[in-house]
């Protein structure tokens, strides 16, 4: 690889930039990206940046159904934007239409659209599920190919629904641990 | 003479606005004429609540917008309620009304950031969003969501509020409290923020009241109106708080009244709190609705929200008309515009807090056609900068050192 396009891929990797579009959203998803950007959660941290315009960004991050009056836009600022480019959807909306799906003035989820590499569903999606799509996605890009080849899905609620029950399982053992030293501290004393 | 110019500014604007096009004609530097193009976010909401029964249409309609999902579905739910004769436990009005008080903290914090933003003054962005993490975990401790809260359901509501949340929540507050007196006192006091916000974007009373203003902006141009005083519902007749008014007519009045409105806020928070009843949270509603008409009125953060309910006598809504505030500001803020610089563009639009995903439900579309578009971040900048020249220069407010979290 030139080293020119090595520092380009190493610039995406290390500081991607993403712009935000409302296709449609309820505005709930994109306080969430908004909130994923302000100091409890801090994206930039990753070296994410936000950027007024799609010229200058890597990242297209979507809320909401596409409705009528958006597709074109939403396509516009797709082509606008440099190679190579990816795609987040944000929110159940974004992924399928969700909640809108059926609605007359509603095209269906991004990808009804424009190609999308990530999917992060949830009503609205918690800005750590955010941050984890964004993270994987950053992530994939390390190795050789600059498009992951399957799209990523964050699923949050298995997720979160795995680390409770390790955090459970976890706090077991320390129980019966304590139990079995309270035990012997006991009989000793006893003895 | 010079030639007017006319700018068109969007649809797509970065950082925290939603999709609405603004066309806005120059004489120089003021703004003699402007024009609001919106329609971009309309899903047909009123429309797929005729498909769908009572509960399913509640989903849809708490999706209204993200930020005040609870007062849309309380507001539909009141009118469904009333013309089905049922009256919903005391209990459940009390958790409907600290949602609604939550929902309100929540709103304007966000609001003040996003002003803060706009006038290129983010530590106080920063700091309001912080805070509002405070908020929301109390929401998400309650209902299990940080956004649309799935709290109310016909009848009643369907999470009760447990004991050791209580102590949570009175720790929120008092936490709130003693941010938003700093908040206060920085909107009372501080000589740059008064230098850029005083005289910006005027409404007089008159013009508050013959272009329909609600909520903050009609109540900061002088008028005392609250749906929450005027037209109470669930149990506000009994709950002492102050409406919020400050006659200053402009940008500044109407932050002021936010941050004072948050304080009172906390007070009804804490009233419900202490006294809140024992008893059922959840009343039996029945399936069908009998005919009828209704409209309910509710008081969101941004002002009232009118929801009209026509029903059929089967369980399938026959018409559902939702008049969401952000929609009765509007033509009060075209007005605002014009006469001022077009520095002063964003704060305005910004200051009637507008919220696109309400308004854009049965607006008739707008073809955007327009050659060249400016950006929303250029006006911004351009905004900041010619401050900064006049010597206005809000990103040098000091702020406390130290804060504790
Ligand atoms: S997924 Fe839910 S919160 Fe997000 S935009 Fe859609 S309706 Fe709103």
């Amino acid at each position: 690889m030139n080293p020119l396009k090595k520092l380009i891929k190493w610039a995406q990797r290390k500081s991607p930039w993403i712009i935000h579009f409302n296709a449609g959203a309820c505005n709930g998803c994109d306080i969430e990206v908004v909130d994923a950007l302000t100091p409890r959660f801090d994206l930039e941290r990753f070296g994410v940046l936000q950027k007024g315009s799609p010229r200058h960004a890597d990242v297209l991050v979507c809320t909401g159904a596409v409705t009528m009056q958006t597709a074109d836009r939403l396509k516009n600022i797709y082509d606008q934007m440099a190679e190579p480019k990816f795609v987040v959807a944000v929110g159940t909306c974004a992924c399928s239409g969700g909640v809108f799906g059926d609605c007359y003035c509603v095209k269906g989820g991004i990808d009804a659209v424009i190609p999308v590499s990530a999917y992060i569903p949830g009503c609205a999606a918690r800005p750590e599920a955010i941050i984890d799509g964004v993270v994987k996605l950053l992530s994939t890009l390390e190795d050789k190919k600059l498009q992951p080849k399957n799209p990523i899905v964050i699923n949050s609620e298995k997720e979160l629904a795995d680390m409770l029950d390790e955090a459970e399982a976890a706090e077991e053992n320390t129980e019966t641990e304590n139990f079995e030293e309270n035990k012997a501290k006991e009989d000793n004393e006893n003895a | 003479m010079s030639k007017n110019l006319v700018i068109p500014i969007g649809p797509q604007h970065p950082s925290l606005k939603e999709p609405a096009c603004f066309t806005i004609t120059l004489e120089g530097e003021k703004v003699i004429e402007a024009d609001i193009g919106i329609g971009y976010n309309h899903r047909g909401i009123e429309k797929s609540c005729e498909s769908r029964n009572y509960y399913q249409a509640l989903y849809i309609i708490e999706r209204v917008c993200g930020i005040c999902s609870h007062s849309h579905s309380t507001c539909y739910l009141s009118g469904v309620e009333k013309l089905a004769g049922v009256e919903i436990p005391r209990r459940a009005a009390f958790i409907r009304t600290i949602f609604g008080e939550l929902e309100r903290l929540h709103s304007h914090l966000l609001w003040l950031g996003v002003a803060g933003h706009e006038i290129g003054f983010d530590t106080l962005f920063m700091y309001t969003w912080r805070d509002r993490e405070l908020v929301l975990d109390i929401l998400a401790m309650l209902c299990g969501n940080r956004v649309n809260y799935g709290i109310n359901t016909l009848g009643g509501v369907r999470r009760d509020l447990e004991p050791q949340h209580i102590d949570d929540i009175r720790r929120m507050c008092a936490k709130i409290e003693e941010r938003n007196n700093y908040y206060v006192n920085l909107a009372l006091s501080d000589a740059t923020l008064a230098a850029r916000l005083s005289g910006v974007g005027m409404l007089s009373k008159e013009d508050a009241l013959k272009y329909g203003a609600v909520g903050p902006v009609l109540r900061a141009s002088g008028v005392k109106s609250d749906t929450r005083r005027n037209d109470p519902y669930l149990i506000y007749p009994e709950i002492p708080f102050d409406v919020i008014t400050y006659d200053s007519c402009d940008v500044f009045g109407r932050v002021v009244v936010r941050v004072l409105e948050i304080n009172e806020s906390i007070k009804i928070i804490r009233y419900c709190l202490d006294n809140m009843p024992d008893g059922d949270i959840i009343a039996k509603m029945p399936r069908k609705i009998p005919a009828g008409e209704v409209v309910s009125r509710y008081e969101a953060p941004r002002g009232e929200d009118v929801h009209f309910i026509k029903a059929n006598g089967t369980d399938i809504p026959e018409r559902v008309k939702v008049r969401a505030p952000s929609e009765a500001n509007w033509h009060s803020m075209a007005h605002m515009l014009k006469g001022d610089y077009l520095a002063d563009t964003p704060i305005i639009i910004a200051a009637i807090d507008p919220c696109y995903s309400c308004t854009d439900r049965a607006i008739t579309l707008n073809n955007a056609a327009g050659s060249k578009r400016t950006d929303w971040e250029a006006i911004r900048k351009h905004g900041i900068e010619f401050y900064r020249n006049k010597g206005v220069d809000v990103s040098r407010i000091l702020l406390p050192e130290k804060i504790n979290y």
